[in-house]
């Protein structure tokens, strides 16, 4: 026995005395071996050409190359983004219009069959106006942002992507595939969940698991995109408004990477120790998507499933935000009480009391935490009509915000915790209270750390 | 159902005969998953298989016997892997069987539509042992995507005995047996292909080597732990010990290490 240790010892020892980097060692040494592999099988394969073949590998030398690897997918990411910003910006009013349009339609209607107050309050201002928004804000982003998605999945690209980011999850401790179910978070973290089936081991799971959360869903991008494009777009001018908002965002999405691997990083060598494994990603044939069933796919698989899981949750919200809005307990609505409590926790994150209730009310889906601020906004009775952008930016300012809290807001609706159908999720791939638990508090905690630092610094600095 | 099976094999084998005696040969089957691993298992042994348990392993390992020119044969089916570099279970074990379960002969089966990512694991496993056979399986399946395999040269480039095989098919599996029993028995002998790294890792290697030889003794790949201890894989360590200990508790009588 003693001797067996001793000799490990020396052996750990004999490991230390290496100059070498371990990890360009293990680089190294599998890029020998697959050299190796390929001058033989060169040598003794005869194969009919192939041509479709050498594209792939020449496309592959590029958008998996270390020189343009990184830029490429960053350039892809923001021109998906700014096609979305653009392509949205005009469909949104459109809709914002026809749908405020109808409201007036409706309230007439009501008046004419004398319905009483509160009915056309819950159904009109409420239930109506919170579907017409979440219709309005959030149906063009999707409608734009996921049929590139799915045409980047279908072309292949999704795999390329996990290959590049290989490297930063290993040295995070954590498995490749992570880079995977993470891109699958983009359009649903239930979805990026339960995508990390595809990692065996289980520390390297639950690690995907728990970190899931910190890329935005479909739920959030149309929030991101809105408040990016009123903020900082419009300040930056007509010009390059667009580019800047699609910026800002693409910086948004980088700063949830980055997250996504420091969680990891800190996961695995805290709670979930271990050492990362390694893994063969298969990189499959490139494939000329075909531009209609991409189109058809994702319009009734992505689109019209995402926005009728937001509708069946925001008619209730609707409901229930005017309700809270005008219930008055000692003269001051539940919504006015709720916030009033929340407003110093909000202040010291950058934010204010009705950023947090809606956040907080918008657990069961992310689509509606954006309409319920506004119909609680506008339930302080500062302006009745908001059918654009612009007014919606006025609606915002004059409820005393600044570049700050949109800032962090866009930070907050990043990182804070999950929709409870991901929390579901979680819990049933998970299988434990614990996990799930985690899963809530981990984003939940660094939310109001990172918007807090920056609300203070913001204020010592005198920025504000 | 495969498990009730095994065990019941292994019930009616243990009273039956006796199994695996010292005199057997112990050949370990390894190759990349969807391979026709698990066929050409089948086949030699004619699914007189049971499962078990490696010193300090959940996973299991299969086992079966055959024999051949009247020598016992107790072939082991290691997980399929396609590396043997990788800290997952499954490749741990892998890797372990071969480098501490000293097989006398590894079989690597390979895919022949999809040989060049298989030669991976190969060469992987020629890192670790000189005594290996490589099986070039799904031949029939190659033929029909136009690629066709030039055996001989193959086999000249790693320096090693190559057997083309369909298994499902049941053919070439007696040149597969052969092969492996001349290797067994020492009638012939290999030389297998070395990579040679980059001259820093190579002075490295060098400068450890009569450390590591005193170490670890002639038993074990030297060169092969120094790549581990290099690259910075722990595992090694944890499985250096469990070998150690496994065979010490084999020379105390304790527990034998293939039961």
């Amino acid at each position: 026995m003693s001797l067996t240790i001793d000799k490990l010892q020396q052996l750990k020892l004999l490991s230390q005395q290496s100059q070498l980097d371990s990890d360009l060692v293990r680089d190294q040494i599998v890029s020998e071996i697959y050299k190796k592999s390929a001058t033989i099988a060169d040598k003794v394969i005869l194969k009919k050409p192939h041509k479709k073949l050498d594209l792939d590998t020449k496309l592959d030398d590029i958008l998996t190359s270390r020189i343009f690897g990184y830029p490429i997918m960053l350039l892809l990411l923001g021109l998906v983004l700014w096609i979305t910003v653009t392509g949205a910006n005009y469909p949104s009013q459109l809709l914002a219009k026809i749908f405020f349009g109808g409201q007036e339609q409706l309230t007439v209607l009501f008046q004419y069959l004398n319905a009483p107050d509160w009915l056309h309050g819950i159904l009109v201002l409420g239930v109506y106006r919170g579907l017409a928004w979440v219709v309005s804000v959030m149906l063009p982003p999707m409608a734009i942002f996921f049929p590139l998605f799915t045409f980047l999945e279908d072309l292949g690209y999704l795999p390329r992507v996990a290959f590049n980011l290989d490297r930063f999850f290993r040295k995070a401790g954590t498995h490749g595939k992570q880079a995977l179910t993470m891109s699958m978070g983009f359009g649903c973290n239930a979805a990026g969940v339960i995508a990390c089936r595809i990692i065996d081991s289980p520390r390297e799971k639950l690690i995907a698991i728990l970190t899931n959360n910190f890329v935005p869903c479909n739920g959030r991008f149309p929030t991101l995109i809105t408040i990016a494009a009123i903020f900082f777009g419009a300040a930056a001018g007509a010009i390059y408004s667009t580019y800047i908002a699609s910026l800002v965002v693409v910086g948004i999405v980088l700063v949830g990477i980055a997250v996504t691997l420091l969680t990891s990083y800190a996961l695995s060598k805290t709670l979930l120790r271990g050492v990362p494994s390694t893994f063969t990603l298969e990189l499959p044939p490139y494939r000329k998507p075909q531009v209609m069933r991409v189109f058809i796919r994702s319009v009734y698989d992505r689109t019209i499933f995402v926005l009728k899981r937001a509708i069946v949750i925001a008619a209730p919200a609707g409901a229930i935000t005017w309700l809270m809005a005008n219930i008055q307990i000692n003269g001051s609505s539940i919504i006015e009480i709720l916030a009033g409590f929340l407003q110093p926790f909000g202040l010291a994150l950058g934010l204010d009391g009705y950023i947090i209730l809606a956040f907080i009310l918008g657990l069961p889906a992310n689509e509606i935490v954006l309409p319920i601020l506004i119909m609680s906004y506008l339930s302080q009775g500062s302006m009745l009509e908001l059918d654009s952008l612009a007014a919606l930016k006025n609606l915002l300012v004059a409820n005393g915000w600044t570049w700050l809290t949109a800032l962090n807001l866009l930070l907050f609706s990043l990182l804070h915790f999950p929709c409870a159908t991901t929390m579901l999720t979680i819990k049933k791939e998970t299988g434990s209270l614990k996990w799930t638990a985690l899963a809530f508090i981990i984003p939940t905690a660094i939310a109001i750390l990172v918007t807090f630092t920056i609300a203070q610094m913001a204020r010592l600095f005198g920025l504000l | 159902m495969e498990n009730n099976n095994n065990h019941h094999a292994f019930i009616h084998k243990s009273y039956s005969s006796p199994k695996n005696n010292e005199r057997d040969i112990v050949i370990a089957l390894a190759g990349n998953p969807n391979t026709g691993k698990s066929t050409i298992f089948n086949s030699l042994t004619g699914l007189n298989q049971h499962t078990g348990n490696w010193p300090g392993k959940t996973v299991t390992n299969s086992k079966g016997y055959y024999q051949y020119y009247g020598s016992n044969f107790t072939l082991v089916d290691l997980p399929g892997t396609y590396s043997l570099l990788a800290n997952s279970q499954d490749e741990q074990i892998a890797r372990d069987f071969i480098c501490f379960g000293k097989p006398a002969v590894t079989v690597v089966v390979t895919d022949g539509t999809n040989l060049e990512r298989n030669l991976n694991l190969a060469l992987q496993v020629l890192e670790i042992t000189n005594n290996a056979v490589l099986c070039v399986n799904l031949l029939d399946e190659a033929e029909r995507k136009g690629i066709s395999i030039l055996l001989d040269k193959l086999s000249t480039e790693l320096g090693i005995p190559v057997v083309g095989t369909v298994a499902r098919k049941g053919q070439g599996l007696e040149k597969l047996k052969e092969a492996i029993w001349q290797l067994a028995t020492k009638k012939i002998s290999t030389s297998p292909i070395k990579i040679k790294y980059s001259q820093e890792i190579e002075e490295m290697i060098k400068m450890m080597t009569p450390q590591l030889e005193h170490l670890l003794g002639e038993q074990l790949a030297v060169r092969w732990v120094a790549l581990r201890l290099l690259e910075g894989d722990e595992t090694i360590f944890n499985s250096i010990e469990q070998y150690h200990l496994a065979k010490q508790q084999l020379l105390e009588g304790a527990v034998a290490l293939c039961h």
